[in-house]
């Protein structure tokens, strides 16, 4: 069992309550920080503790943190990135909805050290329950004089609130949710300006995921030192893991960064192994816009290296042999799955949630899908995979957010590691749209 | 189809009010999105252009502001539906845990295809992407709450007997 710094006492009846989350310890950071420590110190620690953004990018909190524009008069946001889309992931809900106290406790602390007196918490519109539990703590949180005006005495301010988004993953990318907050359209904004320069009301704002801020409580109690001896090199800390997919103990897992692949597939402790007795036969590590990875390479980098729970183990030998930790979603599939048929369903979900800016993403990934569809359903031409790879290379880097990469990168692992699948379906279309089908040529060269 | 009349009760605005005052002054619109969502839980799941045309009033906001916002999100519907919208995730992860089965055993017991509603009124059947909710997939959510692991006929089966028998789940600020 390893350090459990976000779930601890996850599992204790009524922890959602006030009365029991402090009976455990909570909201001693709050005090410590607003009583007996600057903004300037508590930003320091985290920036010791190395801990790294939970929402995929992996950029370092502490730094980002420190770009927070400062003008006089001016106010400034923290707005927490509930959004939670990336298909694989469900950390954040699961953990909001069991331990609402640690986000808030963490939204405090951390609008603390970055003099925000209003901060946001923008969770998407489907997962309204999880707004009336948030919003239910909170109103616990303000009656103890948590939060409000002159907090514990402190005289430090602070409103919070939950903001329900509509059904839209581009509103995770950072500038599409600030526009979404704003009651606007989930386009993404032009960088720069950046958000911590112009963010929220055009005013300076740092966005961060759920785990992320929930993870500075423990910091500011134990110091960023103590946290930065979690976990392996840059990869500090502990890091929730939604594991999905073909296993036999589906759900989320607090890791210390640095468990093996192997260990995490197998292990009781974790997925338990691959369901009904069958093989492993790929897994996307870190949510659908990562590249997936064949057996041999999940378990084992290029150079034959056992692969690690880390953001650099799982990045190893860059986009030819590795992957990505994004945000941890760890999605498993066993040798009965079509590739092909995946990669098309991914397609379709950025075609679907593109938000129709630029033109390479538009058009490209519905350019994407729609050759998948043909080729999944029995009508590819062998020109179809070239095709593929040079639409996915003309979206990379040419658009103004992200989603473009994340939709063009999944395409090309798929063809990079599977291009045998692909060409099975369409030489032999009959054959691979037979109910059930699935290519089995891949399985030859799996180690597991 | 007019949703004529379009008069929200006194929780609703008093709940509308409340996410108004979450913003600064001047930023009203910001509260849009909570607003569209308190309209559609109102007014039988769906918000029609003059319940677009009062919430642009309460916000004091064009109208076409409201409209261009209620078309990009994909939980607001824009037309009738039936008394219960089953939302199925139709997304990779759940995929690999029977969602395209599920998808097609509703078709097939509720008699419907995708974006259609049964002819009893009671149900319909909306695919949507990934719920944050893979690790218990298949699974659908209703108005508010999630359904998951539906992966076998006999749990659908029960899921549909249960939502005929279900009226709508109360929002909390309207109890
Ligand atoms: C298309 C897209 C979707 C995203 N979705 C999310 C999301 O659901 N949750 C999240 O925390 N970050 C998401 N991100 C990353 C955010 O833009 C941003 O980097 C993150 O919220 C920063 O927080 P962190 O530094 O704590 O990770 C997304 C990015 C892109 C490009
Ligand atoms: S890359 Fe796609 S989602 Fe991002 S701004 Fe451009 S069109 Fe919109
Ligand atoms: S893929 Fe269905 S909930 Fe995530």
């Amino acid at each position: 069992m390893g350090l459990k710094i976000l779930t601890e006492h996850i599992n204790i009846p009524g922890i959602e309550t006030l009365e029991v989350y402090r009976k455990h310890g909570g909201y001693k950071s709050v005090e410590k920080a607003l009583k007996t420590m600057s903004p300037d110190e508590v930003v320091e620690e985290v920036k010791t503790s190395g801990l790294r953004g939970r929402g995929g990018a992996g950029f370092p909190a502490g730094m980002k943190w420190s770009f927070l524009a400062k003008p006089e008069g001016v106010p400034r946001y923290l707005v927490c990135n509930a959004d939670e889309s990336e298909p694989g992931t469900f950390k954040d809900r699961w953990y909001m909805e069991k331990n609402p106290h640690g986000l808030i406790e963490g939204m405090i602390t951390s609008s603390y050290a970055l003099g925000a007196n209003t901060s946001y918490i923008y969770i998407r519109g489907e997962l309204m329950f999880v707004l009336r539990i948030l919003e239910k703590a909170i109103a616990e949180a303000y009656a103890a004089g948590l939060l409000g005006k002159n907090i514990l005495g402190s005289g430090y301010d602070l409103d919070l609130h939950v903001a329900p988004g509509g059904g839209a993953y581009i509103c995770g990318e950072e500038t599409a949710l600030l526009e979404s907050l704003e009651g606007k359209r989930g386009n993404p904004r032009n960088k720069p300006p950046f958000p911590a320069v112009k963010g929220l009301f055009q005013s300076p704002t740092v966005v961060n995921n759920v785990e992320t801020i929930s993870s500075v409580p423990w910091i500011v109690n134990n110091g960023g030192a103590e946290y930065a001896k979690v976990g392996i090199g840059r990869s500090t800390g502990t890091k929730l893991i939604s594991a999905s997919g073909n296993i036999n103990n589906p759900g989320v897992y607090e890791i210390e960064l640095g468990v093996p692949v192997e260990e995490f597939i197998y292990s009781d402790e974790y997925c338990g192994g691959i369901w009904k007795g069958r093989q492993l036969k790929a897994v996307v590590p870190g949510g659908s816009s990562v590249p997936i990875l064949p057996a041999n390479l999940i378990l084992k980098t290029a150079e034959g290296e056992n692969r690690l729970m880390t953001y650099e183990s799982l990045s190893d030998g860059g986009f030819v042999s590795g992957s990505m930790m994004g945000s941890g979603a760890f999605i498993v599939f066993d040798d009965q799955q079509c590739i092909v048929r995946n990669t098309w369903n991914y397609s379709r979900f950025y075609h679907h949630e593109s938000c129709g800016q630029c033109s390479p993403c538009r058009e490209g990934t519905g350019w994407m899908e729609k050759v998948l569809h043909r080729i999944e359903h029995g009508h590819g031409h062998q020109q179809d995979i070239d095709l593929l790879v040079s639409v996915a290379k003309q979206i990379e880097g040419n658009t103004i957010c992200p989603l473009g990469d994340a939709a063009a990168w999944p395409v090309a692992a798929a063809i990079r590691h599977f291009r045998d699948e692909f060409e099975w379906h369409i030489k032999h279309p009959k054959e691979a749209t037979a109910p059930g089908a699935v290519y089995r040529g891949q399985l030859d060269t799996v180690t597991a | 189809m007019i949703q004529d009349e379009v008069k929200f009760s006194d929780a609703a605005l008093a709940e509308m009010q409340r996410y108004i005052s979450h913003y600064p002054e001047g930023r009203q619109k910001s509260a849009l999105l909570p607003l569209l969502h308190i309209a559609q839980a109102e007014l039988g799941g769906w918000v029609s252009p003059e319940a677009m045309d009062k919430i642009a009033e309460i916000l004091n906001i064009q109208p076409i502001e409201v409209y261009e916002v209620a078309t990009f999100y994909t939980m607001f519907n824009l037309k009738p539906v039936g008394k219960h919208v089953l939302e199925v995730c139709r997304t990779g992860p759940c995929c690999l845990r029977g969602a395209d089965e599920l998808i097609d055993t509703l078709k097939r017991k509720l008699n419907i295809e995708e974006g259609e509603t049964s002819a009893d009124g009671m149900f319909t059947l909306k695919p949507v992407e990934c719920l944050a909710s893979c690790g218990t997939g298949p699974m659908l959510q209703v108005r508010e709450l999630f359904y998951e692991n539906l992966d076998s006929e006999a749990r659908v089966d029960e899921f549909l007997a249960t939502m005929r028998q279900t009226e709508h789940e109360i929002p909390t600020w309207a109890k």
